[in-house]
């Protein structure tokens, strides 16, 4: 990674959630650092963590939004820290952890309970899938691939109704409910009972954050509607 | 148990206590905590806020059905007061919360049967240009008949 310090000395501010288990109420902390322009959150945070506080906590891997592990807020909207801009005339940078997640420390949320609200079945790791028809559907429409879920959570800290109800399993899990039974894969009944349980499809109130928040271009919501489509259909034709 | 034994139990307890979630805003008021939101995230707070509305309206209707129990003189008495301008203007809250509520119960309710998955935002706008001449034709009637 090339060094991310402008020419002309200019420095931004960083707020920073911090928090330690152990060290009693979450609060806040500033960082000047001198980020330019076209230049991202990650190559920020990473300079306050080389530079500034070895001891802060962050989590990325691949810098280009595909491991989906550096979700943060930035300013208050739910992005990928890798890819979010810094734009010239942002002088002031807020970046929090991840709504309706646990905080493990700083800016590290615990992805476990969000992994847990997927239906069965949900293999972490997938044996590589050769293309088995073509690129196109008949319509001409390129099909749609729900393997761009890269599981950031973003969607699920986005959503206003999860913010209030843990029981609801919120975007992503029923999204892939939904291209479980688009694939044709699993046991249809059972997910479809999953999904018209009181924590699935009908939770969801059409905000479209989750949609808005995706790095991925999943759109969740569109597949909760989807789903929603499926379960109103009369059993016998489902 | 040795002290070193207490020490280790003490930062494994420590360790596995589950960390705070973080809420965008305390509880309920994340639903209308649009400051970052977009036209989704509208369309959801306004109907939250106009669904509770009418709830509380429904209540303060039967309450004020009851007042017939009372006799025609109570019943006038109110419909007096149902027409002074302040009364006359919350009647024109009360439409412009149905036909918000109402018309984007249809923008979800079209969303939701797959009929136009695509098109919230412009449903939205759309329905909602529709709520305002509703409200303004309202307005009119109302000013018309007062």
């Amino acid at each position: 990674m090339s060094d991310p310090t402008p020419a002309d000395g200019r420095t931004r501010r960083f707020r920073l959630f911090r928090y330690r288990r152990g060290d009693g109420a979450p609060r806040s902390e500033t960082f000047d650092v001198p980020v330019g322009a076209s230049r991202t959150v990650l190559e920020g945070l990473r300079w306050i963590k080389v530079h500034a506080d070895p001891e802060l906590a962050i989590r990325h891997s691949c810098f280009h939004a595909s491991c989906g592990t550096c979700g943060v807020r930035v300013n208050g909207r739910e992005a990928l820290a890798c890819v979010a801009a810094l734009d010239a005339t942002t002088t002031s940078v807020t970046v929090e952890p991840m709504a309706n997640h646990p905080v493990l420390a700083d800016l590290v949320v615990d992805m476990g309970p969000f992994v847990d609200r997927f239906t069965e079945p949900h293999p972490l790791v997938r044996p590589v899938e050769p293309a088995a028809g073509p690129a196109m559907s008949p319509e001409g429409e390129p099909h749609e691939r729900f393997e761009d879920c890269i599981e950031c959570g973003l969607c699920l800290s986005a959503c206003p109704v999860a913010a209030t109800d843990d029981t609801y399993v919120g975007p992503a899990a029923l999204a892939y409910a939904q291209s479980l039974l688009d694939r044709g894969e699993g046991d249809r009944d059972a997910i479809l009972d999953w999904a018209d349980g009181p924590g699935g499809a009908w939770r969801c109130h059409a905000a479209f954050e989750c949609t808005e928040a995706c790095p991925s271009d999943v759109r969740p919501a569109q597949r909760i509607m989807a789903l929603r489509r499926e379960l109103v259909r009369p059993r016998r034709r489902r | 148990m040795t002290g070193a034994d207490r020490e280790y139990r003490r930062i494994r307890a420590e360790r596995d206590r589950p960390g705070p979630v973080l809420r965008k805003a305390p509880g309920p008021t994340a639903w209308f905590d649009v400051r970052r939101g977009r036209t989704g995230h509208w369309a959801f707070s306004l109907n939250r806020i106009t669904g509770i509305g009418l709830v509380f309206y429904l209540y303060l209707h039967l309450a004020v059905l009851s007042l017939l129990l009372a006799g025609p003189e109570s019943w006038d008495g109110f419909l007096h007061l149902a027409t002074t301008p302040i009364f006359l203007g919350l009647d024109v809250v009360l439409i412009a919360g149905l036909a918000i509520h109402g018309l984007n119960g249809l923008r979800v309710a079209l969303i939701g049967t797959g009929l136009v998955p695509d098109r919230q935002k412009a449903l939205f706008y759309t329905l909602m240009v529709l709520g305002a001449i509703v409200v303004v034709y309202s307005i009119l009637h109302i000013a018309e008949s007062a």
